[in-house]
């Protein structure tokens, strides 16, 4: 095996020492609970996926067909049922299972949790301890992939812990962009999901990172992710969460440790049902000339409560810029929503550092004004929140856009 | 076309409309003078029935209908449109999606809207937001490619040169005559209301009947080229002086 026992060693002793550990924020759960094993058989293609599972990849921005993608991973449960890449991309990228990768490749050991700590807290323990898999995918030097690469993290089953580590790794002056989804074909499903990422942008590359996350009522969801950006390293990072979950709480670091690092984050968030909701991210300054960027679009409808955080840290002595937008409406009465964005300067003299948080209605002014166009108060409504949640994000299907749509005409009634 | 009958208009309790009669019929242009503050705008608004001008009393007949406690919506269905003075942006929403949504609504095809798009020469705006970041000028036009897509028979326009560098009021002065079907002889003509402080607009849409409003009603009404070189003479205490 490429990596060390001791290093395994220390990774294990780490873990094992933060099993009862909480995390700072979200609400603690009981891991005891999740004890199943549920393993699945591989499959030929994407369309012999059973009915359920595909319509769950398909939601979560899976193409089937794989016309517009240069591979594809599924994992279903605790098995990898589905790996592929593009015979015209096989001298430009790698993609398998973490595990594999582990086996395959010395180098891994560089990659493989060093910006997200086994101790961080006990779901970081639990992945260490009992990991079940997860995507590695690597594109090399100076390689500028056409398609995105897609990857589907499914749970078809009740009271599992999925736990995944995934590792993608840009070498230098290379771009890649990455769809990803993770989802249920159970809408009564209960279990939750810890996944671990660990992102490396090597100098002068570029990675846009997409999540499309699909849960249920009952499941509960840990990411824990760190970026890691070298001189000249561009992430962008776009997170869509339009279905119920019982409670999601995550916060990437991102370290722009080169010069000219370049980070932004999209989240669309819609909170639906009874959903706890704690989403934002932190980015550290720690090079000259880096910059950061969040943007947040927020909607708490039903009982939801939303936290919408973004922590702009700069601890570079050099200028440095970073800038927060987070809005939110909300539609409920009985919904919440905390705008929470933090501004933190250690020493850095020349940094530059901004926000705007507002929390409000729909506007009235807007909706009177497609009124006036002859655009019915409900479309005009819908047209209007829509737009509000679009940022524009690139390789999105289109149903997605429809799907924001059905949601706002269940759920904008009671905005106005 | 349109009848308005002794329109008492209050917004957050200040009265803004104080017995306002007002009529004009199928096809007639007719402009409103009158000083900052005097109830124009809120006259405009009043007609397309904004909730926040609160009827207290009186009457709006539009085609021989009581309209008075019908909604915006419904009031644009039935034939009426409104040019902002200042439109608000709407964010994330493009020009474009508007347009696609307007002109399938309305039956209006895709050649007619390219070249109604460049005639207003405002091609290069569409992908952005409503209003976001647009010019005087651009609002201006905006706001007259909506109202040519959703093809209102009666079209309030509130001081379509507010805002406009010359070389744009002459764009949408003929942009205003092309859509109220002045500019050809078989265009169906529609009927509009125009708020404007300078007058630059008649130079290019030829107006029936002017009107001078003040302090929340109707003063007087005449021709509106006369009304105008009066009130470019004496400014509006001419008119106080002659009610």
């Amino acid at each position: 095996m490429p990596i060390s026992e001791s290093r395994l060693s220390e990774i294990r002793s780490l873990a094992n020492a933060a099993r009862d550990k909480k995390a700072s924020l979200g609400p603690d759960i009981d891991l005891e609970k999740f004890k199943e094993f549920v393993q699945r058989n591989r499959v030929e293609n994407l369309s012999s996926l059973n009915s359920q599972v595909r319509e769950a990849a398909i939601m979560s921005g899976m193409d089937i067909a794989e016309e517009v993608r240069s591979g594809s991973f599924v994992q279903l449960n605790h098995s990898v049922i589905y790996e592929s890449l593009n015979k015209k991309y096989k001298d430009q990228l790698q993609i398998m299972s973490t595990d594999d990768a582990v086996e395959k490749f010395d180098f891994i050991e560089d990659y493989f949790w060093r910006i997200v700590k086994p101790d961080q807290d006990k779901y970081t323990a639990a992945v260490a301890l009992n990991p079940t898999h997860g995507y590695f995918m690597r594109v090399f030097a100076n390689q500028h992939v056409e398609y995105p690469l897609q990857a589907c993290l499914l749970v078809d089953e009740n009271n599992i812990s999925q736990n995944v580590h995934n590792i993608i790794i840009v070498e230098e002056g290379a771009s890649l962009n990455v769809i990803t989804g993770c989802s249920l074909s159970k809408s009564d499903a209960y279990g939750i999901h810890l996944g671990i990422s660990e992102f490396y942008v090597k100098r002068g590359g570029s990675l846009t990172f997409t999540m499309i996350h699909n849960w249920a009522d009952n499941f509960d969801v840990r990411p824990r992710t760190g970026v890691y950006l070298e001189e000249g390293a561009k992430y962008v990072n776009n997170y869509i969460l339009l279905k119920p979950v019982k409670s999601i709480q995550s916060a990437p670091n991102v370290y722009l440790a080169g010069e000219n690092a370049v980070v932004q984050f999209n989240n669309v968030i819609y909170g639906l049902g009874n959903s706890y909701i704690d989403l934002g991210s932190k980015m550290y300054l720690d090079a000259p000339n880096t910059r950061a960027e969040s943007i947040a679009r927020t909607i708490a409808a039903d009982r939801s409560i939303i936290y919408s955080r973004g922590d702009m840290i700069a601890r570079t002595k050099e200028a440095c810029m970073a800038h927060l937008d987070c809005r939110g409406i909300v539609f409920s009465k009985e919904a919440t929503m905390y705008a929470i964005p933090a501004l933190v300067s250690e020493g850095s003299v020349k940094a530059l550092l901004s926000h705007e948080a507002s929390i409000g209605p729909i506007s009235q002014e807007q909706v009177e004004y497609l009124m006036s166009r002859g655009i019915e108060k409900d479309d005009a409504v819908s047209l209007i929140t829509t737009g509000f949640l679009n940022l524009n994000i690139p390789y999105i299907p289109a149903f997605i856009e429809n799907k924001i749509r059905d949601i706002i005409n269940a759920t904008a009634k009671e905005a106005l | 076309m349109l009848q308005v009958v002794d329109l008492w208009v209050s917004v957050e309790g200040k009265q803004v409309l104080k017995g306002v009669d007002f009529s004009m019929g199928f096809g007639d242009v007719c402009v409103l003078f009158g000083p900052n503050g005097a109830g124009k705008t809120s006259f405009m608004m009043s007609l397309m029935g904004f909730p926040k001008y609160k009827v207290d009393q009186g009457k709006i007949y539009f085609k021989g209908e009581d309209i008075t406690n019908k909604d915006i919506y419904e009031r644009a269905k039935m034939g009426i449109g409104l040019s902002f003075q200042r439109p608000p942006t709407v964010g994330g929403v493009s020009l474009e999606r508007l347009i696609n949504l307007l002109s399938k609504k309305n039956g209006i095809s895709d050649e007619e809207v390219e070249s109604i798009l460049e005639s207003l020469k405002i091609k290069d705006h569409i992908k952005r937001s409503i209003n976001d970041g647009f010019s005087g000028g651009e609002m201006k036009r905006s706001e007259i490619l909506q109202l040519m897509l959703q093809k209102p028979e009666f079209v309030l326009i509130d001081e379509p040169e507010s805002g406009v560098d010359m070389e744009n009021i002459a764009l949408v002065g003929h942009a205003i005559n092309h859509l109220l079907g002045k500019d050809k002889v078989r265009s169906p003509k529609r009927g509009a209301l125009i708020i404007t402080h300078t007058g630059y607009i008649l130079d290019y849409v030829n107006a029936d009947k002017g009107y001078i409003f003040i302090n929340g009603r109707i003063i007087c009404s005449g021709n509106p080229r006369d009304m105008l070189n009066e009130i470019k003479r004496n400014g509006y205490k001419g008119c106080q002086v002659c009610q």
